[in-house]
């Protein structure tokens, strides 16, 4: 069970929320018009072993989407953000 | 490196069984290879039998940074099926399962193939329909499918829950008798041993760290027991693939989850065939040591952990009980994961990669143990030819940008959901 700490609600079990995915991927401009870019932001995933920033959404809590930074080997996690306010 | 027959296993008995002799050798790792294949399961030991056997490729090295099937050779739920329905996938699956059914005397070497039937429960007449489409298209390419309904089901398996408070009601079955378990250890063994009488070297405890470059060339990898050269380099490391590409600067359209799996105390035999639960995602059948083997869900996140968490073991066991509820007191023995390579589409990748020198088998997402012979035939063939066999021809990187996904769950460019 991992424990996930919501900036919101304080540490919660993994159980109240959903996983979203790689919090590092940035949707092109809707301008953009290069195949490559577009094929690079929905399949590529640099799926690193080891530190992940990643999506949460507290959807059992007080349902706001965060961003995780947690390690994909050992499951430590090095801290948390409400997603609207994560460094782009 | 003796036959093995039941005249060695009399002559063995009779001399106390201490005149068995190694089954491979231990080699120390040779300057250069024509190919070094990287990853010692089940994958890559047959691309080194089907290089040396079927391509007279013998200088060949397998190098594994632990042991023989360590990895998720040694921690899948061991079935074997071809119950594959998009184009591509079919004929692939139905290759591996037709070499399953002679592996045990390809490689003189008992894999403990057991063709006892793989079931596909289902739980309402849209569940049934999109079943039936599948055993159709398996049909229209040769491949065994058969259905049957709530009746027929209630007298093959007994034992699952046809009671009015079921969670899920049994509306009937799907069948591929020709499908069901391996001994997964014996797999990666046998082929080791294959390779080995044929002169490739199988190298443990040498962990690939890097590439030696000609330019924009890879002719070799740096190893923990130091620079092995090659004409060709072959990744078959599912589940570290993404690591072990980016340090060749590749990245590739997968993330690694982890799938857990366990086995419960031993019974008397109960469950004879493969059974999946089409209420969630959950798989059982039993063990030849009486173990019933459970199966479920992937955890959900990115995860090179090579354990699982509670949440899922709970949901697994209630899925056991969901569809068989005579499990409820049996006591689990063991549980554990491995890394699965998930990709956008589902769907593994056996091809020649963009980078000179390099090729690459992986991906395997859930579907790897049951691809091992077929995965090994086709990516030999590949490294040998430099051109895809005609099954593997559509496991290509770039079917990606091209739009030829091979999306069997229809689920879109999300890993976790396939």
């Amino acid at each position: 069970m991992l424990r996930i700490h919501c900036p919101v609600c304080g540490l919660r079990d993994e159980t109240e929320f959903t996983y979203g995915e790689d919090a590092t991927i940035r949707r092109p401009d809707m301008n953009e018009t290069d195949p490559k870019i577009w094929h690079d932001y929905v399949f590529i995933r640099e799926n690193p072993r080891g530190p992940h920033k990643e999506y949460w959404h507290h959807v059992v809590g007080c349902r706001q989407w965060i961003v995780v930074e947690r390690d994909t080997l050992t499951h430590e996690m090095f801290g948390s953000v409400l997603a609207r306010e994560a460094a782009v | 490196m003796s036959h093995y027959s039941a005249l060695s296993i009399l002559r063995n008995g009779l001399s106390g069984n201490k005149e068995w002799s190694r089954a491979w050798r231990d080699p120390a790792p040779k300057p250069s290879y024509d190919v070094v294949i990287v990853g010692g399961g089940g994958h890559g030991l047959a691309t080194a039998y089907y290089l040396a056997k079927e391509h007279g490729i013998r200088n060949v090295a397998v190098l594994e940074k632990g042991w023989l099937g360590g990895g998720n050779t040694g921690r899948n739920t061991t079935i074997v099926r071809s119950t594959y329905m998009m184009p591509g996938n079919t004929q692939f699956y139905e290759r591996s399962l037709q070499l399953w059914e002679n592996l045990s005397q390809e490689l003189n070497y008992n894999v403990m193939m057991s063709q006892r039937g793989y079931y596909y429960v289902f739980h309402s007449p849209g569940q049934g329909e999109a079943l039936r489409r599948r055993a159709n298209v398996m049909r229209s390419n040769g491949i065994d499918a058969e259905f049957f309904d709530r009746v027929e089901i209630m007298k093959r398996l007994p034992h699952l829950d046809y009671s009015a408070t079921a969670r899920f009601p049994i509306h009937g079955a799907f069948l591929q008798g020709r499908a069901g378990t391996a001994r997964h250890d014996a797999v990666a063994w046998g082929f080791a041993r294959g390779a080995n009488q044929q002169g490739v070297d199988i190298i443990q405890q040498c962990e690939v760290v890097g590439y030696i470059w000609d330019k924009d060339k890879i002719i070799g990898v740096e190893t923990t027991r130091g620079p092995i050269r090659a004409n060709k380099v072959a990744l078959a490391v599912a589940g570290h693939t993404s690591h072990l590409a980016s340090k060749a600067g590749l990245r590739l359209p997968i993330e690694t989850h982890v799938l857990q799996a366990f086995v419960t105390e031993p019974v008397k035999p109960l469950v004879d065939h493969v059974i999946v639960y089409g209420g969630a995602h959950f798989y059982i059948s039993q063990s030849d040591k009486g173990g019933l083997v459970l199966g479920g869900d992937l955890d959900g996140f990115n995860s090179y952990a090579q354990r699982g968490g509670l949440p899922v073991v709970e949901h697994t066991l209630q899925s056991a009980i969901a569809l068989m509820p005579s499990l409820s007191r049996l006591r689990l023995l063991r549980h554990w994961a491995g890394a699965m390579d998930m990709t956008m589409d589902g769907s593994p990748i056996i091809a020649k990669m963009p980078i000179e020198g390099l090729w690459l088998n992986g991906g395997w997402c859930y579907g790897g143990f049951k691809a091992t012979p077929a995965s090994g035939y086709c990516f030999a063939w590949t490294i040998a030819k430099g051109e895809p066999h005609p099954d593997n021809a559509k496991f290509t990187l770039d079917r990606f940008e091209r739009g030829y996904q091979i999306d069997e769950s229809g689920s879109g460019p999300y890993p976790k959901a396939h």
